[in-house]
């Protein structure tokens, strides 16, 4: 390359302002400028000029955050409300026994021989024994048909073992279960956890629903944004072909817009997370007074400040997907002509 | 510093645009390209500009081939072009300055160190004081000022230049052609289309003239 000629020198010296004190025009062409900004500071750059970008525009802005937070946090309050009920039926305590009828005529030294056998297992927190005698007075105090009762040649009640298992975990519960029905000397073992079984499927089948709800209004997500920055390209079609011709990468053109993407996703995460905290507070009331009345951890719990971050970084990065799918498709369609 | 060798370019519909063109325009050489609309001289620049490919022939531009430049070589090839439009091109969405930094901030200068090189580029084109201006608010002739200050801001070894003062009245057009006869002085090649030939037969300067895509003077030795 040539080395320029050094003009600019007719200028008296008096003339030349604070810029021209070195010549910037002096060096050869394509002398360097100076320093050049790191990757991260022009990612850091690109990240603030587009929230700025998006903050000149309020009501377009929030509106774009209120569509996607409606549709993120459908699906998360569903999830949140059965996550709660998914502890819930692990944790009741009282709620949950087998009641083990013995046959009538059995001897006391076998009833006994039972509950040893059922107290030495891992999975049996606790045994009781009722003999008869003890179910017919507890009969007698909260039924008040004592006069019934006395006219009654012999106690008609089989003694009863009340099992309590150690955990109400699904194997366990239905292990325990299958042990005790074929026990020798038990005739009929009744479990008082056949809502738990009940409550259970139903959670399953909503829990499938909200996966299912979740996948679809984050497609939806993906969409809108895609679309909004489609729209964006759109209105910077004459900046994007300048920029093309003086040198900007693809990767250059592209960046702005994929930044707007994770600004309209983290803005929507935020408007979820707020949405399904005011779920929780209006659900928490009437929910307490359900599950208390089974005896069961009556506090709706909240998505947790680590869970509520992945929330946000799932919401920017899905909005960062649905620029990028918008940029590739538009983008590289802009040449200059 | 630009040569074409045996270039023709042809559109699909059979048009040719450009019929075995060759010259080459050294460092520091200003010139213009002249010719009726439709001679090819728009087409002639956008294969410097690699926004058409030609159909055969080669052109070297700084010293690369440009048929060996590859799609992600091509925005670095074209930061060594500063390119003026005849409608300007400006970005009414910022203010002066930012429009003439936009070369320097898209090969990532630091914006301290560019803004020295913007406001000298302003000053160039005498303009410096209206740099916090929106160019919409600017007459025609400055917004073509502030078109060549963002050509020139990071001196580039060419300048192109399609119709620059197509839409200006003689004397701001006068202006505008002594601006460009000053930065082919610091070796830099300057190629200007421009059908106003009574103001280019004034300059003195190399004219390239095409007639239905054949360069018919200007060539090589043809002064």
């Amino acid at each position: 390359m040539a080395r320029a000629p050094r003009r600019d020198r007719r200028r008296p010296e008096a003339q030349r302002t604070e810029v021209h004190r070195s010549d910037p025009w002096r060096g050869s062409t394509g002398a360097p400028v100076g320093r050049k900004l790191s990757w991260f500071e022009q990612h850091q750059r690109t990240a603030v000029e587009s929230l700025l970008r998006l903050l000149s525009d309020p009501l377009g802005t929030v509106l774009a955050w209120l569509v996607m937070g409606i549709a993120l946090a459908l699906p998360l309050s569903l999830s949140l409300l059965l996550a709660n009920l998914q502890g819930l039926a692990q944790n009741v305590d009282e709620a949950g026994t087998l009641s083990l009828y013995l046959e009538a005529g059995l001897e006391p030294m076998r009833q006994q021989a039972l509950v040893d056998t059922l107290s030495q297992r891992e999975d049996v927190r606790e045994v009781r024994l009722i003999t008869p005698e003890e179910a017919l007075a507890e009969f007698e105090r909260s039924s008040g048909f004592n006069d019934v009762l006395a006219g009654l040649d012999s106690n008609p009640l089989p003694p009863v073992i009340v099992v309590t298992p150690q955990s109400l975990e699904e194997e366990v519960l239905v292990g325990l279960q299958s042990y005790v029905a074929a026990l020798d000397g038990v005739d009929v073992a009744e479990s008082d956890l056949a809502w738990l079984e009940r409550l259970r499927t139903v959670v399953s089948l909503a829990s499938r629903l909200a996966v299912l709800l979740g996948f679809m209004l984050s497609l939806g997500v993906l969409l809108v944004i895609g679309n909004t920055i489609r729209l964006a390209i759109e209105s910077r079609r004459t900046e994007i072909v300048v920029v093309k011709l003086v040198g900007g990468t693809d990767a250059y053109v592209a960046r702005p817009f994929l930044y707007s993407g994770l600004w309209y996703g983290a803005g929507g995460g935020l408007v979820a997370l707020f949405l399904s905290a005011l779920f929780l507070f209006v659900m928490s009331g009437p929910y307490s007074r359900l599950i208390g009345s089974y005896g069961g951890d009556a506090e709706l719990h909240g998505l947790g400040l680590t869970n509520g971050f992945l929330v946000l970084v799932g919401a920017a990065v899905l909005g960062w997907l649905g620029a990028k799918l918008s940029v590739v498709r538009h983008l590289r369609a802009i040449e200059p002509r | 510093m630009i040569r074409f060798d045996d270039v023709s370019k042809r559109y699909p519909g059979g048009q040719e645009a450009l019929s075995h063109v060759s010259f080459n325009l050294a460092a520091g050489e200003l010139a213009f390209l002249t010719g009726h609309s439709g001679a090819g001289k728009s087409t002639l620049l956008k294969l410097i500009m690699q926004m058409e490919l030609p159909s055969s022939g080669q052109i070297f531009v700084n010293g690369q081939n440009l048929r060996k430049l590859s799609r992600r070589q091509l925005p670095y090839y074209r930061r060594g072009i500063g390119l003026v439009f005849q409608d300007h091109r400006l970005l009414f969405d910022r203010s002066v300055f930012d429009n003439v930094a936009l070369p320097l901030t898209i090969a990532g200068y630091d914006p301290r160190d560019a803004a020295r090189r913007v406001r000298a580029a302003l000053d160039k084109v005498g303009l410096l004081h209206k740099e916090h201006q929106n160019p919409a608010s600017l007459s025609t002739g400055e917004q073509q000022r502030v078109g060549i200050a963002r050509a020139v801001v990071n001196k580039p070894a060419v300048i192109l230049a399609d119709e620059p003062t197509g839409n200006l009245d003689p004397k701001l057009s006068a202006e505008i052609m002594h601006l460009f006869e000053q930065f082919c002085g610091v070796g830099t090649a300057v190629l200007i289309a421009s059908h106003d030939l009574s103001l280019i037969r004034k300059l003195h300067h190399r004219i390239l003239v095409l007639d239905q895509g054949r360069l018919v003077h200007g060539m090589d030795g043809d002064r």
